[in-house]
C-alpha cells in the first residue's frame, strides 16, 4: 500500500513520516508537494508535522489554502484514511476537516515523551490497539491546546470522536498529564465519518526502540492492516 | 480606502500569551493591570474603492482567513 506524504513549505516531519513508512514499515511513499494536486494513488494521505508557511498567521491558516488541500477534501470526502500529525493536525484544524481550533500552550512549546491513552479503536489508525492502552509518544509544539466551544464538545464525545488523551504513566487523565491546556486532556480526534484522525503527538517519531520508543508504530500498523485485509 | 481589521481571541477563549504578559507586567510592578488580551491588527490598502466597498471586502478576508471564527472574532474600521 502506499502513503503521499504531503509537504509543505516549512512542514519538517516530512523525512520522519517517510521513513517510518518506507524504511520502519516496509510500505511504498512518496511526497506530495503542496502546489500539486495529484496524490499519486495513494491509499493514505499524510499531513506531517512541522511548521507550514512558518505558522504565519496562525497554524495551518494559509496551508489550508493550498491546492493539494482540496485533493485532501475530495480524498477524505471519498472514506479514505487521511492523518495529521502535529501541524498536520493543526491543518486539519483549519480545513474545517475536523472541528475546533488550536490556543497556545498555557505554559509554553513542550519538547517531550508524553502518555496518550488510546479512546476508541474504530478507526484506521487505531483498529490494532485496545481500548485503554497508553503509547508513549513524543510530543513537540507550542500551539497544542485543543479547543471547541461547548456544544462541539458535546458533539465529540456523544459521536466518541476523541481518540487520543494525555494520561499519566498509569493511564489516568491528571491535570499534571496534560502537557497543553487541551480541553478534557485531548490529544487527538477523528471526524464523524471516522475516517480523518489528527493528533498532536508524533507517533511517526515512535517506530523504533533505538530512538526512544516503538509504540508510535501500532497506529501506522492499523491503517496497513486495513488495507491488508482488503 | 484603508481598512483596518483588529482580530481578538473571543471573551470565552482564554488567552495564555496574555495571561502570561499580565504576569510580567505584576512582576515590573504594575499591579494595577488586571488582565491583558492580546490580538492582531491588519491594515488592508484598498484602492479605488469606496467605502461601502472596502468594509464588505474587509469583512469577507476577515471571515475567511484573518480570523479563525472558531476562537477569534474582528472589527473593522474604515478610513480614507
Amino acid at each position: 500500500m502506499k502513503f503521499a506524504i504531503v509537504v509543505f513549505p516549512g512542514s519538517n516531519c516530512d523525512h520522519d513520516a517517510y521513513h517510518a513508512t518506507r524504511h520502519v514499515l516496509g510500505q511504498d511513499a512518496d511526497f506530495v508537494w503542496h502546489k500539486e494536486t495529484d496524490l499519486k494513488g495513494a491509499d493514505v494521505v499524510v499531513l506531517p508535522g512541522g511548521f507550514a508557511h512558518g505558522d504565519y498567521l496562525r497554524t495551518g491558516a494559509i496551508a489550508r489554502f493550498s491546492p493539494v488541500m482540496d485533493s485532501v477534501r475530495a480524498f477524505a470526502a471519498a472514506g479514505n484514511p487521511v492523518i495529521g500529525i502535529c501541524n498536520g493536525f493543526q491543518v486539519l484544524l483549519e480545513a474545517e476537516l475536523l472541528p475546533g481550533a488550536m490556543l497556545r500552550n498555557t505554559d509554553k512549546y513542550k519538547c517531550e515523551y508524553v502518555y496518550a491513552r488510546v479512546e476508541q479503536t474504530d478507526t484506521p489508525f487505531t483498529n490494532l490497539c485496545t481500548k485503554g492502552q497508553v503509547l508513549k509518544i513524543p510530543i513537540a509544539h507550542g500551539e497544542g491546546n485543543y479547543y471547541a466551544d461547548p456544544e462541539t464538545m458535546a458533539g465529540l464525545h456523544a459521536n466518541r470522536q476523541v481518540i487520543f488523551r494525555y494520561v499519566s504513566h498509569e493511564g489516568e487523565v491528571t491535570a499534571a498529564a496534560n502537557p497543553n491546556g487541551s480541553l478534557d486532556s485531548i490529544a487527538g480526534i477523528c471526524n464523524l465519518a471516522r475516517n480523518v484522525v489528527g493528533l498532536m503527538p508524533h507517533p511517526e517519531r515512535a517506530c523504533e526502540s533505538a530512538l526512544g520508543s516503538a509504540d508510535g508504530k501500532i497506529v501506522l500498523e492499523s491503517v496497513i492492516s486495513v488495507f491488508a485485509k482488503a | 480606502m484603508t481598512a483596518r481589521v483588529y482580530v481578538t481571541l473571543k471573551p470565552s477563549v482564554f488567552d495564555p500569551q496574555g495571561h502570561t504578559i499580565t504576569e510580567a507586567l505584576h512582576q515590573m510592578g504594575y499591579g494595577g493591570v488586571d488582565d491583558v488580551r492580546q490580538g492582531k491588527y491588519f491594515e488592508l490598502n484598498l484602492p479605488g474603492t469606496s467605502a461601502d466597498q472596502a468594509r464588505t471586502l474587509a469583512t469577507e478576508v476577515a471571515r475567511k482567513l484573518l480570523a479563525n471564527p472558531v476562537i477569534e472574532s474582528y472589527r473593522i474600521e474604515v478610513a480614507e
